[in-house]
């Protein structure tokens, strides 16, 4: 049953895939893309990979639609037509797709339990969670404790695409900018109609608790803090559509989103350092505490919580970049 | 039984798919998208019962909510391009 | 007794999800597309939904799917009438008369 879902899935991936390709008008692109992304979101949900899928449809079928618009909306709609052809980009190209699919024959097959990936690390950490950290989602358990030296990097990653996009676009308020007050000031679009205004405003307190249940439920089940701030981001979003981009920069300003920018990945390593000055190596969650399974999760509570922060803040900064330079 | 709401679903999201490539206008193709994301919340909500995995619930709930933002935002970004407006009421009929 | 009321809603549901793609790909205009395809949305969704409901019990499982078909019965309707609106506003003139081009 996988892996009819599977295959036809990856089937209408690569007919998208080729729409993409094909269309000349951006607009159609970004819209193809947004499929493209659910396609992929429920392949991983088809092979178990809840977090992956939910992390994927949060932020890459919602928030980089919503941000690639944003971008399409300051450039021309259409896609420059090539003059010629690029024979060596397109030798280069069926080159390295002949050897990956040659690399794949020699693949095991999907669950094979001889497989060398479930052979030495995968086996030792199913064993080991519930000893030494004891929540039930193991995924958050290899991502915050034993693998948090990359899910650090990968927060670092994140702030360092905030602040690119912050050094070329800037933000109302920032140094040389516009302040938030004298951005064109009366309702966007859909403050204009009642009915999405009314029923937005009734649903943002939900979209932001529900927010904040996925963050703090990354332990028992899928969520985390990637998925918490792309939620979170994207409640905040619905409000800058409803009430204008004026009134929601003087809610959350651009110095409240740098300081959530930056205050995440600083919480994730203000943690390793303590770790540290408290005796354990950097990250090592076990000096937290008396007992140090609660060590390890309180460690990993309060990095999740760092990297929400960071993502919301990211996620926010590029979105309002985009949505207040138009005015 | 869910393997029959399944399967409906996915043939639903194959001809979503056949009109945003072939949709004369953009309003086609969101409202194909739109189509398209809700069909993928019921596939995850039937499919996470087929599994027997009810936690995945949360899944679907957080795509319903992204999709119906991100379908607001669309149609914002449509206010800031009049332009595109020309194409589309020509094309509309 | 649940099992059977589960598959007829499921079934029904299933059908109405169908009919609604059927109209996306054959209706001919962008309104009318647009009404096949909001309506079935709700209802089909709706009726699977309760078909899930009616075989889960009284789980979280259970209170979770309503929240989701509530979430869905709200905002369904809500994106369909953004972009009607928003076709509108652009220009796009609704067709008086469908059967002149049969």
């Amino acid at each position: 049953m996988t892996i009819i879902l599977g295959i036809f899935l990856l089937t209408l991936l690569v007919i998208v895939a080729i729409g993409i390709v094909q269309a000349e008008d951006l607009f159609t692109g970004v819209m193809l893309t947004g499929i493209f992304s659910l396609l992929m979101a429920a392949n991983f949900f088809v092979l178990d990979a809840a977090d992956v899928a939910l992390t994927e449809a949060a932020v890459g079928a919602g928030i980089s639609t919503v941000l690639l618009l944003g971008g399409l909306a300051l450039m021309p709609g259409r896609e420059r037509r090539p003059r010629k052809m690029h024979w060596l980009a397109l030798g280069v190209v069926t080159l390295t797709t002949m050897m990956v699919v040659y690399a794949t024959f020699e693949k095991p097959r999907l669950g094979d339990p001889q497989a060398p990936v479930h052979q030495h690390v995968a086996p030792w950490y199913l064993e080991m969670t519930p000893e030494l950290i004891d929540i039930p989602n193991v995924v958050t358990a290899v991502l915050g404790s034993f693998r948090g030296y990359d899910t650090l990097g990968e927060v670092i990653v994140v702030f360092t695409a905030g602040i690119g996009v912050l050094f070329l676009l800037g933000l109302p308020g920032a140094v040389g900018e516009r302040r938030p007050e004298e951005l064109a000031a009366g309702r966007s679009y859909l403050g204009h109609h009642l009915i999405p205004q009314v029923l937005g405003t009734l649903l943002i307190p939900f979209i932001l608790l529900f927010a904040l249940y996925v963050q703090f439920h990354g332990e028992y089940g899928p969520g985390g803090g990637f998925q918490a701030g792309a939620i979170f981001a994207a409640g905040m979003v619905l409000y800058s559509l409803i009430a204008g981009e004026r009134e929601a920069l003087m809610i959350i300003t651009p110095r409240t989103l740098m300081i959530l920018m930056a205050g995440g990945a600083l919480l994730f390593g203000g943690v390793g350092v303590l770790t540290m000055l408290l005796g354990g190596g950097f990250l090592d969650y076990n000096v937290l505490a008396q007992n140090p399974v609660t060590g390890q999760q309180w460690g990993i509570l309060i990095i999740e919580l760092g990297v929400g922060l960071t993502v919301t803040g990211v996620l926010l900064a590029i979105y309002h970049a985009f949505a207040a330079r138009g005015r | 039984m869910y393997t029959v709401a399944c399967i409906a679903i996915l043939i639903t999201m194959i001809l979503a798919i056949i009109r945003a490539l072939a949709g004369p206008s953009v309003y086609d193709r969101v409202l194909a998208v739109n189509m398209f994301g809700t069909k993928t919340v019921l596939l995850l909500s039937v499919v996470a019962f087929l599994y027997g995995r009810p936690d995945f619930l949360d899944l679907a709930l957080a795509y319903a909510l992204i999709n119906f933002i991100s379908v607001l935002a669309v149609l914002q970004f449509f206010e800031n391009k009049p332009t595109d407006g020309d194409r589309a009421s020509e094309e509309i009929r | 007794m649940t099992d059977l009321l589960s598959w007829l809603l499921l079934l029904t549901g299933s059908g109405f999800v169908l009919t609604g793609g059927i109209g996306l790909l054959r209706m001919p205009t962008l309104y009318a597309r647009l009404h096949a395809a909001s309506l079935t949305d709700t209802l089909g969704t709706l009726l699977i939904l309760l078909g899930i409901i009616v075989q889960a019990g009284f789980t979280l499982a259970a209170i979770k799917l309503i929240a989701i078909a509530l979430f869905l019965l709200l905002t369904g309707p809500t994106a369909s009438y953004a972009l009607a609106n928003a076709a509108l506003l652009s220009g796009a003139v609704p067709k008086a008369r469908l059967l002149d081009d049969l």
